[in-house]
């Protein structure tokens, strides 16, 4: 089976990210990484690839330099990229930006999409729904176990108190949390192997997309104002009075972290 | 080309991907093996599963074809988190690895490279003997040949990775000629479990608490004659070019502890408090922190430097000596500011600055003392091609 995954470069998420006059993360002039949260997909993705002697395509939609993202898939193991940049591309909201993706997706032959549950540098988590209505696939989201048979894609639905069993034929896309698995490293093989796979990079014009669709053009979403999180409170105290240790006990109970 | 500076991004992906693993795998349990004096048998398994040890040798003999500069970036990285797995990596590449992926007949590095540069086995090297240390030429083990094979009676003193589960064998330098002169010195490939050779009990060590080292010795120990790596008699002189580019990769090392003890020294100058206030805002620890600094990056700017002469197929000689040198004395006059920044909880064995301390030292006399490196670089100014014995000669005479 033919996997895609979705892959993001984001601003180091371990540095300080700063936004800019219209509230957008600033991305140039500072590290870029993988998204940590898409290093599950390209994982999960690999796993159903290699349990059905599939290939995996990473496909992401960025500025050039979004390439090292793909490549760090590529170096995991995945098979081909797809990127799609395109400077009308600049401003596009979550919308916008899965209408790229769902050309990317069916153009790629892809019969099954995974990506994470929600991007760790915007969080709107609504692309891959999106993308799957876009597509008219069903959605299989919050995935922290998934298995592929014969066209069938199953998972285990993460909910507040255990799972919910899911169940769609493919074409399907899935997202994933980061409690699905342990992404592997890159083999440093990989990393020299990665440089000579394929990589098709696309615009706008190659998709077939009207430009007044995407990019500020098309930004059906503004974000009118950013607030900062509220400071968190400073949490409960337990004085060492003898019984500390039964009370410290019972509320990791109650939160059923024991 | 003039000098760049730039990693290629096949080079900062190997980089990184090494920083990720030395950070989540390794750092964790270093302080763990080095009170046990545990060898972490798992964890070097693991590094030959991400490729470390094929990393700078071709993928015709199961390397990753990533070049020497990608080795000595993995080596920084994991020394930054222990010093004992990067040594481990070191003498398993630079000295068990390479002497064979360079002098060995094809038929030997069929047999061998393979498992060595997936990292399923390890394998030695023995140059080094009670009575020749810095003198690598006064070799006393014999090779006697007999038929097809040599008999081999010896001792080698302090062997890295020659006692390990998995370790596969050891090379020797022996001599094979009837002569005492540095001509009659031949290489041996001598497998583990060859009827007498025996390994010693691990010695107890001031630092590189998880790193393997043996004493090793031959009584009568018969090796086949097809076991010769490299040219009959040639054995020294190819194992002193073979150490050239092993001195670049214990510069390496030394870099990454360096930058470990000038990690530690900035978190602790910012969080200790004072007389009100934290140590980074007292000049005398700043100026501590700046030359720290400055002497790693200029250590690592000479490993680099000599790491792209080994990458362009040139001698790096005089560089490789420079390098070292500089580096594993940066190394140790880091981790010795180090610990003062930390004052006494430095000195306690809770943090890992007392594991830096103990272990940086050696880099001052493992393949090739701090003195000897500086013979070879005098020899090669004085236009003796950095050969420390005609240097010794011309002093003499
Ligand atoms: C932990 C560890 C691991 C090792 N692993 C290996 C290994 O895997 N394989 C291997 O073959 N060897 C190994 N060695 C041995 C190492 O290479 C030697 O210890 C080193 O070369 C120095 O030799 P020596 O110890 O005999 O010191 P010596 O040669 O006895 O030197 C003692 C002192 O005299 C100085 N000196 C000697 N000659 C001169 C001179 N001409 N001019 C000025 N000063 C001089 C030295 O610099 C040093 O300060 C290891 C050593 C250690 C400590």
């Amino acid at each position: 089976m033919k996997v895609a995954v979705l892959v993001k470069q984001i601003p180091d998420p371990s540095g300080a990210g700063r936004l800019d006059g219209s509230h957008r993360l600033v991305r140039e002039g500072v590290e870029v990484v993988l998204d940590p949260g898409d290093a599950y997909g390209v994982e999960a993705a690999l796993r159903v690839a290699e349990a059905s002697s599939g290939e995996v395509v990473a496909i992401s939609m960025g500025p050039e330099r979004a390439l090292e993202a793909i490549r760090k898939a590529l170096s995991m193991g995945a098979g081909s990229g797809l990127l799609v940049t395109d400077p009308r591309l600049l401003g596009s909201d979550a919308l916008a930006t899965a209408r790229v993706l769902a050309r990317a997706v069916e153009r790629s032959g892809a019969e099954l999409l995974i990506g994470c549950t929600e991007s760790t540098d915007g969080y709107t988590g609504t692309v891959p729904a999106a993308i799957a209505e876009l597509l008219g696939w069903p959605a299989l989201t919050f995935a922290k176990q998934l298995e592929v048979e014969g066209g069938r894609v199953r998972i285990q639905r993460q909910t507040a108190s255990g799972h919910d069993l899911v169940e769609a034929e493919a074409p399907a896309v899935v997202t994933v949390t980061g409690g699905i698995n342990e992404p592997r490293y890159p083999t440093l093989k990989g990393i020299m192997a990665a440089r000579s796979k394929p990589v098709e990079q696309l615009g706008l014009d190659d998709l077939g997309i009207d430009p007044a669709s995407v990019g500020e053009a098309g930004a059906g979403q503004l974000v009118s104002s950013v607030e900062p999180v509220p400071e968190r409170s400073s949490g409960e105290l337990i004085e060492a009075d003898g019984a500390a240790a039964r009370r410290l006990a019972d509320y990791l109970a109650e939160l059923k972290l024991v | 080309m003039g000098p760049s500076f730039e990693l290629s991004p096949e080079q900062t992906e190997i980089r990184a991907t090494c920083r990720e693993f030395a950070t989540e795998v390794v750092a964790p349990r270093a302080a763990e093996w080095d009170r046990s004096s545990e060898f972490p048998l798992q964890v070097v398994l693991q590094m030959g599963q991400l490729g470390l040890f094929g990393l700078p040798f071709p993928e015709s003999v199961g390397g990753a074809g990533a070049g020497f500069l990608s080795y000595l970036l993995a080596l920084e990285e994991i020394a930054r988190a222990d010093a004992s797995l990067a040594i481990t990596l070191e003498a398993g590449v630079s000295l068990g690895i390479a002497p064979i992926f360079r002098y060995g007949t094809e038929e030997q590095r069929h047999r061998y490279l393979p498992e060595l540069c997936s990292g399923r086995r390890l394998w030695a090297f023995g140059l080094t003997e009670p009575e020749a240390g810095s003198d690598a030429g006064a070799t006393r083990t014999r090779a006697r040949p007999e038929g097809e094979e040599f008999v081999v009676d010896g001792t080698k003193c302090f062997i890295t990775n020659s006692g390990t589960a998995i370790t596969a064998g050891v090379t020797i330098t022996a001599r094979t000629g009837s002569g005492e002169g540095r001509g009659g010195i031949s290489a041996l490939l001598v497998e583990s479990g060859t009827e007498g050779f025996r390994v010693a009990p691990a010695y107890r060590k001031l630092g590189w608490h998880a790193s393997d080292t043996h004493e090793l010795s031959f009584s009568s120990c018969r090796v086949p004659r097809a076991n010769l790596l490299g040219r009959e008699g040639g054995g020294l002189g190819q194992f002193l070019d073979a150490l050239e580019a092993g001195r670049v990769a214990i510069a390496a090392l030394s870099v990454g502890v360096a930058q470990a003890c000038l990690d530690a020294s900035l978190e602790q100058a910012q969080r200790r408090r004072q007389f009100g206030r934290p140590l980074s805002r007292f000049q005398a620890i700043q100026l501590k922190l700046a030359d720290m600094a400055t002497r790693i990056e200029l250590s690592r700017l000479m490993v680099w430097r000599a790491g792209a002469l080994v990458d362009q197929g040139r001698r790096a000689g005089r560089y490789a000596s420079m390098a070292k040198l500089q580096a594993s004395e940066t190394a140790t006059w880091c981790a010795n500011q180090a610990l003062q920044i930390h004052g006494g909880s430095g000195f306690m064995e809770d943090l890992p600055v007392a594991r830096y301390y103990r272990d940086v030292k050696v880099n001052e006399i493992g393949e090739g003392t701090s003195e000897v490196q500086r013979l070879i670089i005098a020899s090669h100014l004085l236009g003796l091609g950095g050969s420390v014995s005609k240097l010794l000669d011309e002093g003499g005479g």
